[in-house]
């Protein structure tokens, strides 16, 4: 199989996000970066059905030159190559985004054949527009679903999951497909050191992206109201019995 | 043990007033708050901007084990008390440790550490490669040369005994705990005595209080500043990595069941944590972050101290990891942080009472293994006004100029120590960065000869000069050519040549790192005698030697003392204790305006000239105005302080000596410096005057003649009676100390401070050796340690060659059984044994023991 994952870069952040004072940016001075949380599963279900199936995996990212550590990080785990789209300034909106994935994939594909499934997190994890997995589909004319929790591969057909209101729904999609991973299909592997160190030698490719600005603007961006959690103390030992049993009673533990 | 102090810790409001507030629960805040309510504080306050039982900083990402060895004295002192305190909480898990060389040179340290660990009674052993791989099957030992291997080392619960200790003191009483509490201001108030600490101002409320202690480790500076004071530290970067599952380590069902591995030659450590292995490294570029930039706990991915990893930095050390174990390989990087942790200018730990702000105390600890025993020596220090546990000379806050308290000074020497974390440091080796700092008005001068200058905090100080090579074909026998390259680093045979030359005609040296402190108005006289062992009562034109002794009657200080008016006396005190004295002499300084203190070191330079040719070429150029002066002994006796021209040029003449020869330390302002020098070296041509180095004077020159050195012979620990240094009478006068100075006459010294001598240097390779002075410990004729009757352990404190009396000689606190004059023992340096023998039970000079030289 020849499978391709679409990552981005994204800060990772604590339990308050501070927004850059032009409010267009998150303000990332002290914060490492990873890649979306779905797409760590991608990544790892990539690397599980080249193990399953043979092939090759490869990751792709358009974002800054230091999204190279996003996409090592997925060499590191088992993807071979590894392809740039590098961009300065603020993030690409998603329908340019889009544009520019799929002009790559396009190049791609005519150098060393179409890629049998692309996979996509549901979402990023910063600006989650839900979008550009769907864009790249609709643009390479191929099936996408998005929500995707389990991928079973037989001969020329895929069987995915994703979990619905009540139950599972299953889709057969014919390949080459697209799909948006789900956080939970799979449990991503951690980097060995071996694969740290191999990841240092594998060869980026950087391809300069060019693609029309979307229709889609930020405007800015504002923190979300602070969630105040106060903790109350019902006491302590079993002079606390009597008050834990009222609490319980009233969220609805004991009736 | 549960943490019984979650309730407090999530009160709303703190109270209004407390007798101290301690800021920080970590390891250092932790133990602080249990050693002061052991010592009797209550009243007490703990706060922290984080949460409990882990607040975020340092000690909650720390790798917890320890390594006791040191080469320091302090600094095994307080490590091996931490690993006893942890032992004593049940929180001490011993595991066994392995330093492991893959270069030569590694081997010869692991000697030097084998002396060290006999020294501090620790059982330690080299072991062969294939040891190590019995001791650690899943090393690789083809890439080892050999191991030092330390049964003892543990790894230890640094939050749990913190908790341990915070819930001791709230149990009885004397604390109460703040969590989630930030502190926004610290308010002083200004009295006779400076600044003084009024009240902790925090997200919760105010707390007027008494005392404040900050042991808030990488945020220390950023917390000292709210009160206009200085903690010198940086927060720095210590990159570590949790990899794992581990088939072999899960296997052993046990936290840590190998040894720890100290991989030294590539600076790194592997560290079994349960079923995986910690690795950490100190090998990565210094990386530094400013106590300001540090984010809050909601900020944080993790906690404020275990910052994103930054993988690139760390791949050479995971190279060399999986080298010497392969099985890390295939492990997974589970977790790998660039975890904060605080370093100083010179790498020791930060305590007591800030020099700029009264009852404002720094703990500020550097390593988890210390933290117990620092918090110990704090509260100790806070509760009888110097710590009993060990002397903190290395560690005192005080020990620190102004230019070594800035953010440039601390990041420049931070970055050079921080890749000799494990490194292999000589104890004369010389920074390399933030020299020319401070330099003498002769510093041209002595730069056109040759000299090559050490490091005296923030002086640069000749220690010998090459001009004077030729000397050392003029006094062969003074030659002992130093075969083995460590005896021989950072030292000459030049120093000896100056010696004899100064020995046998005049040199001349540059003492400009001086201290000097006058003392005036009319309380002047009662309070220096308040601080100073012997009589300061001396006519003006006079001079007295003193200890200054802490209140516990050890060593605080050793200096001189002019009497240059009735209400006007000059402290004179030496560079490396010159901030430590700054601070004793003003701390102590009555409030009510009779005295006034003024640090005139800036602006005075000093030149020593002695030899038996020093008063000849003196005679030549001192004048009373425009007489001659008489600088013979009967006009201007041993002791005198005189103000005179030289040339012309207004100096001070001081008739003294710390290498046992006539002469002077000659005083003048700074911008007459270089007249003066060339005045003395003209004078002197005629009897080949040559300029003499601090190797001569503090060690060749000093070592003969037994003088002890502040912080080497003389320490908190010791009383002027063990160090032969008691008057025979005492001054009816009281001073500091004074009860158990009493005492101390009263009883048989439990050790007394020894010259020895090597009947020979010869090791087994077949060459003689140099001890440096570091420690080395003496030992019976059967090898055994020699404890006194107070527990402490014979080491060497000063080692040197004495070219005139062609020995080569160690001073050393010995037992009375054993400071008797010929007595045979040995001293160990570099793990072999030489014979020694004791010349000296007493003060008595080896040289020229009636000192007729300096007096005749």
């Amino acid at each position: 199989m020849r499978i391709l994952v679409c990552v981005k870069r994204v800060p990772a952040p604590g339990a308050r996000i501070n927004i850059a004072a032009d409010g267009q940016a998150v303000d990332t001075a002290f914060l490492g970066f990873t890649m979306s949380p779905h797409e760590e599963c991608a990544v790892e279900e990539a690397v599980q059905l080249v193990e399953r199936h043979g092939g090759e995996a490869t990751v792709l990212t358009l974002g800054p030159s230091e999204a190279d550590e996003q996409l090592r990080y997925a060499a590191s785990l088992g993807v071979a190559r590894a392809v740039l789209l590098p961009i300065t300034g603020p993030d690409w909106d998603p329908q340019r985004t889009a544009s520019a994935i799929t002009a790559a994939i396009t190049d791609l594909e005519a150098a060393d054949g179409a890629f049998d499934l692309i996979l996509f997190g549901n979402e990023s994890a910063d600006s989650g527009g839900f979008q550009v997995g769907i864009r790249v589909a609709h643009a390479l004319g191929r099936p996408m679903v998005n929500g995707i929790k389990g991928i079973d591969v037989d001969g020329d057909t895929l069987r995915a999951r994703r979990e619905a209101d009540v139950g599972v729904e299953v889709y057969e999609v014919p390949m080459p497909a697209v799909l948006g991973v789900k956080e939970g299909i799979n449990l991503p592997r951690y980097p060995t050191l071996k694969g740290r160190l191999a990841s240092k030698k594998v060869d980026v490719a950087q391809v300069v992206p060019q693609a029309e600005a979307g229709g889609q603007q930020m405007v800015r961006l504002l923190p979300a109201a602070e969630q105040v959690s106060a903790t109350v103390i019902l006491g302590r030992g079993p002079d606390a019995a009597a008050a834990v049993v009222d609490m319980l009673q009233e969220i609805g533990v004991l009736k | 043990m549960t943490d019984t102090t979650n309730q407090a810790a999530s009160a709303g409001t703190v109270p209004a007033t407390a007798k101290c507030v301690i800021i920080g629960a970590g390891i250092v805040g932790n133990c602080l708050v249990g050693h002061l309510s052991r010592l009797g504080w209550t009243d007490m306050v703990q706060i922290d901007k984080g949460p409990l039982p882990n607040p975020g900083g340092s000690t909650g990402h720390a790798s917890n084990f320890i390594f006791p060895t040191d080469h320091s004295k302090e600094m095994a002192f307080l490590t091996l008390e931490s690993q006893r305190q942890y032992v004593d909480h049940g929180l001490n898990n011993t595991s066994g440790g392995i330093e492991v060389a893959r270069k030569p040179e590694r081997l010869e340290e692991f000697k030097r550490r084998m002396t060290s660990a006999k020294a501090w009674g620790i059982d330690s052993r080299l072991v062969t490669p294939a040891e190590i791989k019995e001791l650690v099957p899943f090393i690789n030992e083809e890439i080892l040369l050999g191991g030092f291997y330390t049964p003892s080392v543990s790894c230890v619960d640094s939050l749990e005994t913190g908790t341990q200790m915070r819930n001791e003191a709230v149990a009885k009483g004397a604390l109460q705990v703040f969590a989630n509490t930030e502190v926004l201001d610290i308010e002083t108030e200004d009295g006779p005595g400076g600044p003084t600490v009024k009240a902790v101002v925090t997200n919760k409320g105010r707390i007027e209080c008494e005392y404040v202690a900050i042991a808030c480790g990488v945020w220390s500076p950023r917390i000292a500043k709210m009160a206009g004071a200085n903690i010198p530290l940086t927060p720095a970067v210590h990159q570590m990595a949790d990899v794992g599952p581990i088939d072999i380590l899960q296997q052993s069902g046990k936290e840590v069941a190998y040894p720890i591995v100290r991989d030294m030659d590539t600076y790194c450590y592997e560290r079994q944590t349960a079923g995986s292995m910690e690795v950490g490294s100190y090998a990565h570029r210094p990386i530094f972050m400013h106590p300001d930039d540090i984010p809050s706990n909601d900020e944080s991915a993790l906690s404020p101290t275990e910052l994103p990893f930054t993988a690139d930095d760390f791949d050479q050390q995971f190279e060399e990891a999986i080298d010497l174990m392969e099985m890390l390989g295939e492990a997974e990087i589970r977790y790998a942080i660039n975890g904060l942790l605080s370093l100083t200018p010179d790498a020791n730990p930060v305590l007591g009472e800030t020099v700029e702000v009264r009852n404002l105390w720094s703990a500020a600890a550097v390593w988890i293994k210390e933290g117990p025993g620092i918090a110990q020596i704090v509260a100790e220090w806070m509760t009888y006004g110097y710590p009993h546990l060990c002397d903190p000379h290395s560690t005192d806050i005080s020990r620190f100029y102004p230019h070594e308290k800035t953010e440039h000074h601390i990041l420049a020497r931070c970055a050079e120590h921080f890749n000799k974390t494990y490194g292999i440091v000589h104890p004369r080796e010389q920074w390399a960065s933030q020299r020319g700092m401070r330099r003498s008005p002769f510093y041209a001068r002595e730069e056109a000869l040759g000299a090559v200058f050490f490091d005296a905090r923030g002086w640069e100080r000749p220690q010998w000069f090459e001009s004077n090579a030729k000397l050392v074909d003029k006094f062969p026998e003074a030659f002992t050519p130093r075969q083995h390259e460590w005896d021989a680093r950072w030292w000459s045979p030049i120093t000896n040549a100056e010696h004899l030359q100064m020995r046998e005609s005049v040199g001349m040296v540059d003492l400009t790192a001086f201290n000097e402190f006058d003392i005036t108005g009319p309380g002047a006289m009662a309070y220096l005698q308040y601080m100073c062992v012997n009589n300061v009562d001396v006519a003006v034109g006079r001079s007295v030697y003193t200890p200054l002794l802490t209140q516990h009657g050890g060593f605080r200080g050793d200096l001189t003392i002019q009497r240059l008016g009735t209400d006007h006396f000059r402290i004179i005190t030496g560079a490396f204790d010159g901030g430590r004295d700054n601070y004793w002499f003003r701390r102590y300084m009555p409030t009510d305006g009779s005295v006034t203190f003024t640090d005139m070191s800036q602006g005075i330079c000093t030149l020593g000239v002695w030899g038996p040719n020093a008063e000849k070429t003196m005679a030549k150029i001192v004048t009373d105005q425009s007489k001659p002066y008489d600088v013979s002994q009967t006009g201007f006796p041993y002791g005198a302080v005189r103000e005179v021209l030289i040339d012309g040029v207004p100096c001070i003449m001081f008739r003294i000596s710390y290498v046992g020869e006539n002469g002077w330390e000659i005083y003048t302002n700074m911008e007459h410096g270089l007249r003066l020098w060339d005045t003395i070296a003209e004078a002197g041509k005629e009897f080949d005057i040559i300029p003499v180095g601090i190797g001569v004077y503090a060690i060749t020159g000093r070592i003969e003649k037994g003088y002890r050195l502040m912080g080497a012979e003389l320490e908190s620990e010791y009383n002027p009676v063990e160090a032969g240094l008691a008057r025979p009478k005492v001054k009816s006068a009281d001073f500091m100390g004074k009860a158990e100075y009493m005492k101390a006459r009263d009883e048989q010294p439990a050790a007394i401070m020894c010259t020895l001598s090597m009947d020979s240097q010869r090791c087994a390779a077949g060459y003689d050796r140099f001890p440096t002075g570091g420690n080395e410990p003496i030992l019976t004729l059967d090898g055994e340690r020699i404890l006194d009757a107070k527990g402490r352990v014979s080491r060497v404190t000063t080692a040197g060659a004495g070219p005139s009396v062609g020995k080569y000689l160690l001073l050393s606190y010995l037992p009375p059984q054993h400071a008797v004059e010929g007595t045979k023992l040995q001293v160990m340096y570099m793990n072999e044994c030489y014979p020694v023998t004791v010349e000296r039970a007493s003060a008595t000079p080896l040289f020229d023991p009636d000192d007729s030289r300096m007096k005749s």
